[in-house]
């Protein structure tokens, strides 16, 4: 039995699940992408970063998004309508009443620690927290958290809003019911979860980063050039995107920060990024999101 | 800056032009047809819609209204031109 699942079942057994209210923090790709999940459902929404630039990007990529789903959901309420459920700030007293909580923040430990902290100072005693990451420690979050039995994690594809299906880590503390909870969140945004046990990149960025970094090599190589390698996995594989489109749809600059992150998990050679996309990161080009990375974006 | 090409539903010509152009930037080496579908062919996938919208109000100066955002307008060259030219629209500059 894990350590908190008696205390957790006998909570189950009193109350229900009710999650009305909800907090974002990090205004990013994926943080927006949640954000508009939320808002897509009818509820009302916290965006949080760090300054108003970061909001006012954040602004224009969750107006492009909420349209371009629109080319998909015709049923979808007016584009300004879901808009305005987005409250975007960068202070964290509007949490004090959400329920449940989805951090995006960047794939670094000290950035992720520093908003738990905050969490913690202003968030009712019962609300979830859901760490939105493809690579750390949901174990070890939970440790940095007054609250570790409700701590879970939600790893969330890109683009949010056309994934039905999440990554969802449970923690060595992880509760049932906060397993429950993530799964009523889940739900209520019209996705569904796959629960795996805490180990470093989970399921898949532990196999999705290797068949991305080996495709950077085959490129660094001179082996092929991108669209080549891409057009194997489209036409050979039926894939739907190569590995280096999905990689500069999901940012170069993730995409290095994931592999950084395994290879000091597992101390394993085989995670250590191929030196051309630390090269992409520092000449800017990190993908669909900057207008370029192996392939071209500009309108 | 706007150009003295001012739009009409009889003056495709130019949307046309415009459109191939930019999507010549981004299909690779085989050029779709007028018609077709961009989409379905392969030449470009879902995501690449809201980049067509984009250039469609930069280029061409016209609102994407809600009510617009349907695959249906967006699927080929043809579809372009004759959504553009339903608007009122004016030949932009590049770096518009």
């Amino acid at each position: 039995m894990r350590p908190s699942q008696a205390q957790d079942e006998t909570a189950c057994a009193q109350d229900t699940i009710d999650l009305r209210r909800f907090g974002v923090i990090g205004a990013g790709i994926m943080g927006c992408g949640v954000a508009q999940a939320i808002a897509r459902a009818g509820s009302p929404v916290e965006l949080i970063d760090l300054d108003d630039d970061r909001l006012q990007a954040a602004q224009r990529t969750l107006r492009s998004n909420i349209r371009q789903q629109k080319f998909f959901d015709r049923s979808a309420p007016p584009v300004d309508d879901q808009l305005a459920l987005i409250r975007m700030t960068t202070c964290y007293d509007g949490l004090a009443e959400v329920d449940f909580v989805v951090e995006n923040v960047t794939e670094e430990w000290d950035a992720k620690a520093g908003v738990y902290a905050r969490l913690d100072a202003v968030c009712k005693p019962e609300c979830v927290y859901a760490a939105n990451t493809s690579a750390i420690s949901i174990t070890r979050i939970g440790a940095a958290t007054k609250r570790r039995d409700r701590v879970v994690g939600m790893h969330f594809m890109n683009p949010v809003a056309m994934k039905p299906t999440v990554e969802v880590i449970r923690g060595h503390h992880t509760s049932a019911r906060t397993l429950d909870a993530a799964a009523a969140f889940l739900k209520s945004i019209g996705k569904a979860g796959v629960v795996v046990e805490d180990m470093p990149g989970f399921v898949s960025n532990r196999v999705l980063m290797l068949t991305i970094n080996e495709a950077v090599f085959l490129v660094q190589d001179g082996v092929a050039a991108a669209a080549e390698v891409d057009r194997i996995f489209r036409e050979c594989f039926g894939h739907p995107m190569g590995p280096l489109e999905t990689a500069d749809l999901i940012g170069i600059d993730t995409i290095l920060k994931s592999l950084e992150r395994l290879y000091e998990a597992y101390w394993d050679t085989k995670f250590r990024p191929a030196p051309l996309l630390r090269k992409m990161v520092d000449a800017g080009l990190h993908g669909r999101k900057s207008g370029a990375g192996f392939h071209s974006y500009a309108s | 800056m706007s150009q003295a090409l001012a739009g009409s539903a009889a003056e495709t010509t130019p949307i046309r032009a415009h459109t191939r152009q930019f999507l010549a930037r981004h299909v690779g080496d085989t050029m779709p047809s007028d018609s077709d579908d961009l989409f379905k062919a392969g030449y470009v996938n879902s995501l690449f819609l809201m980049q067509l919208v984009t250039f469609v109000e930069t280029r061409f100066a016209v609102t994407v209204e809600d009510d617009d955002l349907k695959i249906e307008n967006f699927r080929s060259v043809e579809a372009i031109c004759e959504f553009v030219a339903g608007k009122d629209w004016a030949l932009q500059s590049a770096e518009a």
